[in-house]
């Protein structure tokens, strides 16, 4: 673990602790923000048949740099009925609960920022503080349109969390841990381990469980979606009818750290679904550092596979923004309420089943 | 004064301010806020109880969902545009009564009772003791725990059903 390896080189735990905290915003969210609104930009681009952002650097490359530049000069603009304390709370405590989750999210099998036993467990809980922190900046805007964004976006994560945890505890339940350290490990280093293909067992059981992984991943993905406000469920945020829900007062930095928080949230669900479903950080057909003895390369590959998984999972989310039209508030509510909820019922049920034939 | 100390202070002042917070403050849409930061820093002092389970319990339920209901509550049953929702005070002689009443039942609880003062030597996770616990010993109490849940939920769809 990173940890301990930095308690051995500093000899203090605090410094090793910080360091620990603070590694996956320089070493991971940041880049990743600013790889993932280019990334954003250009697959809009191509999939629209344009070309997307040009001019800075060869094929626009340095576009999210230059608008980071812009965004920090912009200025800070508080309007007078603001609630000027929650105003200026509510961007750190909705980042906060994004970023808190990367504390669990198993990078590779050494960057892990804290193994707790109860990994996928915190994460559902401490991304309840960005629904607190979207409800507080909608609020504190005194703005009809960042109230209703900030409505229909606690509705929609609260209605589209129970069916995320029917498929996390149904995954649960077959693997008896909550650690995505010990999750990932179980999904030893080839892909027909993964749980989407059955899990690590190779018996009867295996193939029986196939079809109902299926429709589990299919419903996390569709509800972690919802949750990260992603389109077709961009109601809360929606142009044509909130200008951009709840973050329409906010400028400058404060707009900068809401976008920063969707981003991140982009990935943190990808890492949950990717870490349930897909293996983890393994790799899906063994490593080149077993091949060469190099001990080394190991985490090194876990971690190019870990963050390979995730972002094509981003892209996915990308994709169908350009692709599905957005939902109605009441499609949307019958989606998760009519649709996922009972049908990630009963395929808890029947995985329940399974798993103690 | 060691590390652990030095965060169960912090996690102690930012549970008792931010209560005291929830209580004085004439906003009640601050008030709701603050509560926020109170179930956090509970939630903290259960991390350092070494009772991790219900520290994420507490988290997921009270900050997940007993607050945004209530944020919810607030903010549609007032005038929700309007940035400016103001608390008073009332039946100021009852509350007093039934509040030293309860405060008094809560202190002399905390006396009475035999406190483990002895910090655990190594930390283990709970959940499983739990789940073995919850399943096996109190099964019954459990279910019930259950079927009074449920009764609440049947109450509250047929309530708003009219």
């Amino acid at each position: 673990m990173i940890y301990d390896f930095l308690n051995d080189l500093t000899g203090s735990p605090f410094i090793a602790g910080t360091i620990t905290a603070l590694l996956p915003l320089f070493a991971f969210i940041l880049p990743f923000a600013l790889f993932a609104v280019l990334l954003e930009r250009k697959v809009a681009g191509h999939m629209q048949d344009r070309l997307g952002p040009m001019r800075v650097g060869y094929h626009g490359i340095l576009q999210t740099v230059a608008d980071i530049i812009k965004l920090i000069q912009k200025e800070d603009i508080i309007a007078r009925n603001n609630d000027k304390l929650l105003f200026n709370i509510a961007p750190v405590l909705t980042f906060a609960g994004s970023y808190a989750a990367f504390a669990a999210i198993p990078f590779s099998s050494v960057f892990l920022g804290a193994n707790i036993d109860l990994g996928i467990f915190y994460i559902i809980a401490v991304t309840g503080l960005v629904v607190a922190g979207i409800l507080m900046a909608g609020w504190a805007s005194n703005n009809k349109y960042s109230l209703l964004g900030a409505m229909r976006s606690a509705a929609q994560i609260i209605s589209y969390e129970i069916p995320t945890i029917l498929v996390v505890l149904s995954i649960v339940m077959l693997t008896g841990t909550m650690s995505l350290y010990d999750l990932s490990e179980s999904q030893t280093s080839y892909f027909w381990n993964w749980y989407l293909l059955g899990g690590p067992e190779f018996e009867i059981q295996k193939f029986l469980l196939i079809p109902f992984m299926l429709i589990g991943f299919l419903i996390i993905y569709i509800s972690t979606l919802a949750e990260v406000n992603r389109t077709p469920f961009d109601i809360p945020e929606a142009e044509s009818e909130l200008v951009s829900g709840y973050h329409t007062e906010y400028s400058g930095m404060k707009f900068a750290m809401f976008f920063l928080a969707e981003y991140a949230n982009m990935f943190a669900v990808s890492a949950i679904v990717v870490a349930l479903f897909l293996g983890g950080y393994q790799s899906p057909f063994g490593y080149l550092g077993n091949l060469l003895n190099i001990n080394w390369l190991i985490p090194l590959e876990q971690f190019f596979w870990f963050t390979f998984k995730g972002i094509f999972f981003v892209f996915v989310q990308m994709w169908l923004r350009w692709t599905l039209p957005r939902l109605r508030v009441d499609q949307l509510m019958a989606a998760s309420w009519k649709y996922l909820i009972p049908i990630a019922f009963f395929n808890l049920l029947i995985i329940g089943i399974i798993s103690i034939l | 004064m060691n590390t652990y100390d030095l965060i169960f202070y912090l996690f102690a002042a930012v549970t008792i301010l931010s209560a005291l917070m929830v209580v004085t403050h004439k906003n009640i849409v601050h008030s709701a806020f603050y509560l926020l930061f109170t179930f956090f820093g509970v939630a903290g002092l259960y991390v350092l109880l070494a009772a991790d389970f219900i520290a994420i319990v507490q988290l997921i339920v009270y900050v997940g969902g007993i607050l945004i209901l209530l944020l919810f509550g607030v903010m549609l049953t007032n005038k929700i545009t309007n940035v400016e929702i103001r608390t008073g005070t009332i039946n100021l002689v009852p509350a007093v009564i039934g509040v030293g009443l309860f405060a008094g039942a809560l202190l002399a609880s905390v006396v009475n009772s035999p406190w483990k003062i002895k910090n655990p030597e190594h930390t283990v996770p709970t959940t499983k003791l739990l789940g073995t616990l919850l399943l096996q010993e109190y099964l019954l109490i459990f279910e019930l725990l259950g079927i009074v849940l449920l009764i609440a939920l049947i109450g509250a769809a047929s309530i708003a059903r009219k």
